[in-house]
């Protein structure tokens, strides 16, 4: 692959990497999310297929596949599922900070990333490390989402974009974690949303909804 | 500026004043066929003008110069930005350059006077019209000058002839993330500028929904005609800077009579297929709640910014 179409494709990816992780912020409906998060999982492989393909590693080959299975097939599969489960309230209709003012926080956020990571981009400037930026906007809009939004499967979803924001920030620091430590982290993904979605079950069988500021008393 | 560069100036103004009218037609049809109606046909927006032109003027008692001036200002303003823009040819870019903050301030005046021109007549609807065309205008500004930005920073210019010069030499800037982020968001925004759904319905005269409708309320006779035919003209100004920024191909280098011939077929085909494209898509949007707004806008605004990052960490 030309250093041309390498660079091209990583700025794609990466590019769609970050605007998916704004849509979440976007969008109210939270089958739409879902989706969306679906289509960062495809980016974030594609990302990683670039990079095996630029390394010519088959070990990181076998990562993308996992990860596309992972992220774009397991993990929307059973959020969907979580959804269904939750009942009739299928959209994040009030969170904490309004639509508006929490994309400009995710501008706001973007422009931070870029601040904070300058430092380590420098430390190896390359294509790859400096779209490190991205992955850290990722982070920060996935914990940015996690503190705001009050429904159980949007928390969820935010947790998971900060997971997608710190593999993206691993590939491309070091080109490859190594396979046992991916398979790892994904497994404990994979076990945690297993476990909140079961939670997001009992809550709404419980409670009869998955506000989680409901949350704050304690009953009996 | 040379004469072969006057010459395309003015033709670039005959064509956007005669085609206006008739892309407003086209608009229309198309939504009137999907939608199941025989339609009026492409000529009526003229046919409107022309009884319009044809009635005695008349202003409203207590109104004053603000008032009267507007449509003038409106119109004058949009054919300035169509002399200079380089629409068919860069040959009529002036020497010094056509700035895209001047073009944008130069359209953004017309919108504020008529806005003025809403609050002089003192009723209820020109003020409503008038402050909520400015909420919209203050949100879409920040969006069109950062993704304005976004596109220069390449370039290193902001003259319009620099950055359809450089797009030309290299066609595969047109597909980088920053460029296609950029896309997006001037095209919501060139949407919210022009007043189409689903920021305001182009077609209605309800009077809780309207928008630019409510400001040109009391208008009639020929300043009306002039105030239709300068937003029609806004439209295919707005459709045409789209076009030119975003497909630039065909857009001629010289004023020689054939490529002259083949930059205005080329023109016309993009802003028809454009024009068409938004009539088609408004069918299946309903406007939304003008609270709502903002946050269309505010999308716009970050994906603005994420064009500008993208521009310059991965260039």
């Amino acid at each position: 692959m030309s250093e041309a179409v390498f660079v091209e494709l990583l700025s794609l990816s990466s590019g769609i990497v970050l605007l998916t992780a704004v849509l979440v912020l976007w969008r109210r409906e939270l089958a739409m999310v879902i989706r969306v998060f679906a289509v960062q999982g495809v980016a974030l492989a594609g990302l990683v297929a670039v990079l095996a393909v630029r390394e010519s590693s088959a070990e990181l080959g076998i990562v993308a596949a996992g990860v596309l299975i992972l992220r774009a097939g397991l993990l929307p599969y059973l959020l969907g599922r979580a959804l269904t489960a939750a009942g009739p309230q299928r959209r994040e209709t009030r969170p904490l900070v309004n639509v508006a003012a929490s994309l400009l926080a995710a501008a706001g956020l973007t422009l931070l990333a870029l601040a904070v990571s300058a430092p380590l981009v420098a430390l190896a400037p390359s294509p790859a490390t400096a779209a490190i930026p991205v992955g850290m906007a990722v982070v920060l809009i996935g914990f940015f989402v996690l503190v705001t939004r009050r429904r159980a499967l949007s928390q969820l979803i935010g947790f998971l974009l900060m997971d997608n924001g710190i593999t993206t920030v691993g590939f491309l620091t070091t080109a490859g974690i190594g396979l046992v430590v991916e398979l790892g982290v994904s497994l404990d993904i994979l076990l945690a949303v297993l476990v909140l979605g079961v939670l997001t079950g009992w809550m709404q069988t419980a409670f009869g909804n998955t506000d989680l500021d409901e949350l704050r008393e304690l009953h009996d | 500026m040379s004469l072969a560069g006057v010459l395309s100036a003015l033709l670039q103004i005959a064509l956007v004043t005669v085609g206006s009218p008739l892309l407003v037609g086209v608009m229309r049809q198309i939504r009137a066929r999907l939608e199941g109606r025989a339609g009026a046909g492409v000529l009526q927006p003229w046919r409107d003008l022309r009884k319009l032109a044809r009635k005695q003027p008349v202003t409203p008692r207590g109104t004053s110069e603000v008032f009267r001036v507007a449509p003038l200002l409106m119109l004058a303003t949009t054919v300035a930005v169509v002399a200079v823009a380089p629409f068919v040819t860069t040959a009529s870019v002036p020497a010094a350059g056509a700035d895209l903050f001047v073009v944008v301030a130069l359209l953004t005046l017309g919108a504020a006077a008529l806005a003025l021109a809403g609050l002089d007549t003192g009723t209820a609807f020109g003020g409503m019209g008038a402050s909520r065309e400015i909420t919209i205008l203050a949100l879409v500004e920040p969006t069109l000058l950062v993704a304005i930005f976004a596109l220069s920073v390449p370039v290193g210019s902001t003259n319009l002839a620099d950055i359809v010069t450089s797009t030309l030499h290299d066609p595969g800037r047109t597909i980088t993330p920053a460029s296609l982020l950029a896309a997006v968001a001037l095209g919501l925004a060139v949407v919210a500028e022009t007043g189409r759904l689903p920021v305001d319905n182009p077609s209605t005269h309800l009077e809780l929904t309207m928008i630019h409708e409510a400001m040109v309320l009391e208008y009639a006779g020929p300043d009306l005609a002039m105030v239709e035919l300068a937003s029609a003209m806004r439209l295919s100004v707005f459709l045409g800077l789209w076009a030119t920024l975003f497909a630039p191909w065909g857009i001629a280098a010289d004023a020689g009579v054939g490529a002259l011939a083949l930059g205005t077929g080329v023109l016309v085909v993009k802003v028809t297929a454009l024009g068409a494209a938004l009539a088609a898509g408004e069918v299946f949007l309903a406007k939304l709640r003008l609270f709502r707004v903002p946050e269309l806008l505010a999308g716009s605004f970050v994906l603005a910014l994420l064009a500008v990052v993208a521009s310059f960490f991965f260039a």
